[in-house]
């Protein structure tokens, strides 16, 4: 069974912890959120231009690469937490061109020797998939796609076609880290994209409190959580992890203990 | 032999491909939208009144056409080929730009989009995207990296007069790149009331087709004009390339005229070894802003900061058409540095009485390299694809001159 798969099958919607690599002491964060529970871990790779975040992630960012960060370094990090942590999921989450510039195999097979499960790329929507997803499927690495507010039902197909690991609900239509969307809209936006797909369905953009996930986690398979752990990381700098584990616990409780409730 | 296709006129093919150059690299959210897009343009584009009205705003409100001018003492002070001037610089608000901008906001119009946002570099498209928007009554915000708001005074302000709002952007290198970025990140949160109106043949499928097409009227014109004047096609084509559109604008109507040689002129900045924002002499393929083309980056494809004296040219990439025109090896690329520029500025404005935008005179100083070479039978068109009223300042500066 794989990584994802064995999380999923948890019968308990999962955390899904986002941090940009690089920023502030990555390996005690990604410790920190194991530690506090989360089920499955996000790791940003960094670029110039992170088109699709919004503010805290686009500092993270920049952080990030003003002290060097490197692609070498990201796969590095990520090695090493595979080594510390053998049952998490790990995906590398980022943006076409670092991820593509010495070609999709090149990448592809880094990732299946640091142990990562499962690539998100952002702007790589399903119709320019010849240009990673092959690659990383041959590799064993599962292309995480993207449903968001504007995917209509025409185009659902297609972007579950060679889609791997879970389906990211990306709940509003923005960028990262800004608005929510309304509980009404997110409980029938899954509905409709479980009766599409087998894969567990994940839900982020906007998701900062334990209320919201917890909320969030009585529909869906999981709740993504990033900027607020991107503010936590701001404020403490490489002194985040105890922050980073506390913040990490209330979410997970919260989240996994959501459907006892409901029920 | 190398394997060109029939025509050089028939790209993209229907997914926005130039070659291995351009696609649709965007994310989930305006996926969607952008197909969207397509769709109305197609529609656009097989409607009379659509076209009509797209000619009569550029005759009767842009001025077109553009006069193609004989540049007559230019042509004796260099001693070889022919120069003629297309005179874009002549149009409403002073540049190609304005083409541009009356096609995409008559789409606009046609999708029933109420509000309008674009980006900026050194003004000139947020100019000509405020002036369309204040023509349509639209509500308009132009996002612009605060490095230029700073540089750029007298056009911001132009901007707020023809009642823009102006943003300025303060991520990354607070320039074009990031105003792009910043326009991007604002329309995936409006998509479903706004139009984005992208300055250049640059950004996602079908946006480098759809901005060459409504550019293309100053190639139809110049080889109409030429004909009309010679009886000929010239014999070369020259202009400056930032993200690409005033170049493609005026090439794509010759680019199956094997005997017309075609030649964009990339900003070479402080030289190819210094800054500088020559994306084909110095850059790599790679995926920015929606498409994949030749891009200023660095090993991991982190990209890099542009540099010219040109606000218009300082763009680390560019249009993925003309990558595919260098690759091919249709279109020869030739960089211009920041100094060469300058004098050609002043050179042109001395002999002819145009005053060039800084980004014309990269074109200009190529033509000084190259006319002299050739005998005083060959013609060559330069697209003046501005005037450098708004570049006094940059001007002054450069030559140490306080104002
Ligand atoms: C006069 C002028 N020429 C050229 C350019 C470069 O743009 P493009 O390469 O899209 O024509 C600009 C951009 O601002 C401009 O203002």
């Amino acid at each position: 069974m794989t990584r994802f798969a064995a999380t999923f099958a948890k019968p308990r919607p999962a955390l899904v912890a986002f941090i940009t690599g690089g920023d502030g002491d990555t390996a005690a964060n990604l410790d920190a959120l194991v530690s506090g529970g989360a089920d499955v871990i996000e790791l940003g790779m960094p670029f110039t231009d992170p088109m699709a975040d919004g503010p805290a992630i686009q500092a993270a960012n920049l952080r990030s690469l003003a002290k060097g960060t490197t692609t070498a370094d990201l796969f590095a990090i990520a090695a090493a937490f595979r080594q510390r942590h053998s049952d998490t999921p790990l995906v590398l989450m980022g943006y076409a061109n670092p991820m593509t510039i010495r070609g999709p195999e090149w990448f592809a097979d880094e990732c299946a020797k640091a142990g990562v499960d499962g690539v998100i790329c952002v702007d790589i929507p399903s119709e320019e998939d010849a240009e990673l997803g092959p690659a990383l499927r041959a590799a064993g690495v599962d292309p995480i796609r993207l449903a968001t507010p504007t995917t209509d039902a025409a185009r659902l197909p297609d972007v579950l076609n060679g889609a791997g690991g879970f389906l990211y609900y990306v709940s509003v239509a923005g960028i990262t880290g800004l608005q929510q969307a309304a509980q009404a809209s997110i409980e029938g936006a899954v509905a409709r994209l479980k009766a599409a797909t087998d894969l567990p369905v994940a839900v982020g953009f906007g998701v900062r409190t334990p209320e919201q996930a917890a909320q969030i986690a009585k529909v869906a398979d999981g709740v993504v959580v990033g900027s607020a752990f991107i503010d936590i990381i701001a404020e403490h700098g490489d002194a985040a992890a105890p922050h980073v584990e506390a913040f990490t616990r209330t979410l997970a409780d919260a989240i996994h203990s959501a459907k006892e409730i409901a029920a | 032999m190398t394997d060109l296709p029939n025509s050089l006129r028939t790209q993209p093919d229907e997914r926005g491909h130039f070659g291995q150059f351009g696609g649709r690299y965007v994310a989930e959210t305006l996926m969607p939208l952008i197909l969207d897009l397509e769709r109305h343009y197609r529609a656009a584009q097989q409607d009379n009144a659509f076209k009509a009205e797209f000619d009569d705003l550029l005759k009767n409100y842009v001025g077109r056409p553009s006069p193609l001018w004989f540049a007559q003492r230019l042509t004796e002070h260099l001693g070889g080929a022919k120069i003629y001037l297309k005179r874009e610089d002549l149009n409403h608000t002073g540049a190609h730009k304005i083409n541009n901008c009356i096609g995409q906001i008559l789409l606009a119009k046609r999708m029933g989009k109420t509000k309008i946002i674009a980006e900026t570099g050194a003004g000139q498209h947020g100019v000509a995207t405020a002036t369309v928007a204040a023509l349509f009554g639209l509500p308009c915000t132009i996002f612009m990296g605060a490095v230029d708001v700073a540089r750029q005074q007298p056009n911001v302000f132009r901007m707020k007069l023809l009642g823009a709002e102006v943003v300025a952007v303060e991520s990354g290198a607070k320039t074009l790149k990031d105003a792009m970025n910043e326009a991007l990140r604002h329309w995936v949160a409006n998509v479903h009331d706004t139009f984005y109106i992208i300055g250049t043949v640059a950004g996602p499928h079908p946006y480098p087709e759809l901005v060459r097409d409504f550019q293309s009227v100053i190639g139809d014109e110049a080889r109409a004009q030429i004909l009309e004047a010679e009886g000929r096609l010239p014999d070369m084509l020259i202009a400056p390339v930032g993200g690409g559109s005033n170049a493609i604008g005026l090439f794509h109507p010759f680019l199956d005229d094997e005997s017309v040689e075609i030649v964009g002129v990339e900003a070479a900045g402080e030289g190819l070894d210094g800054k500088h924002a020559a994306s084909l002499a110095g850059g790599r393929p790679g995926i920015l802003h929606g498409n994949k083309t030749y891009l200023l980056q660095d090993e991991d494809g982190q990209i890099t900061e542009a540099h010219s004296i040109s606000a218009g040219l300082d763009y680390p990439g560019i249009g993925p058409e003309h990558s595919w025109l260098h690759e091919i090896g249709r279109v020869r690329y030739e960089p211009v540095t920041d100094a060469e520029a300058l004098a050609s500025f002043q050179k042109l404005t001395k002999l002819e009485g145009i005053i060039p935008a800084l980004e014309s005179a990269h074109a200009i100083a190529a033509a000084e390299r190259i006319a002299p070479t050739l005998g005083k039978d060959k013609i060559i068109i330069v697209n003046c694809s501005g005037r450098g009223d708004k570049d006094i300042f940059t001007v002054a500066d450069a030559l140490g001159v306080s104002l």
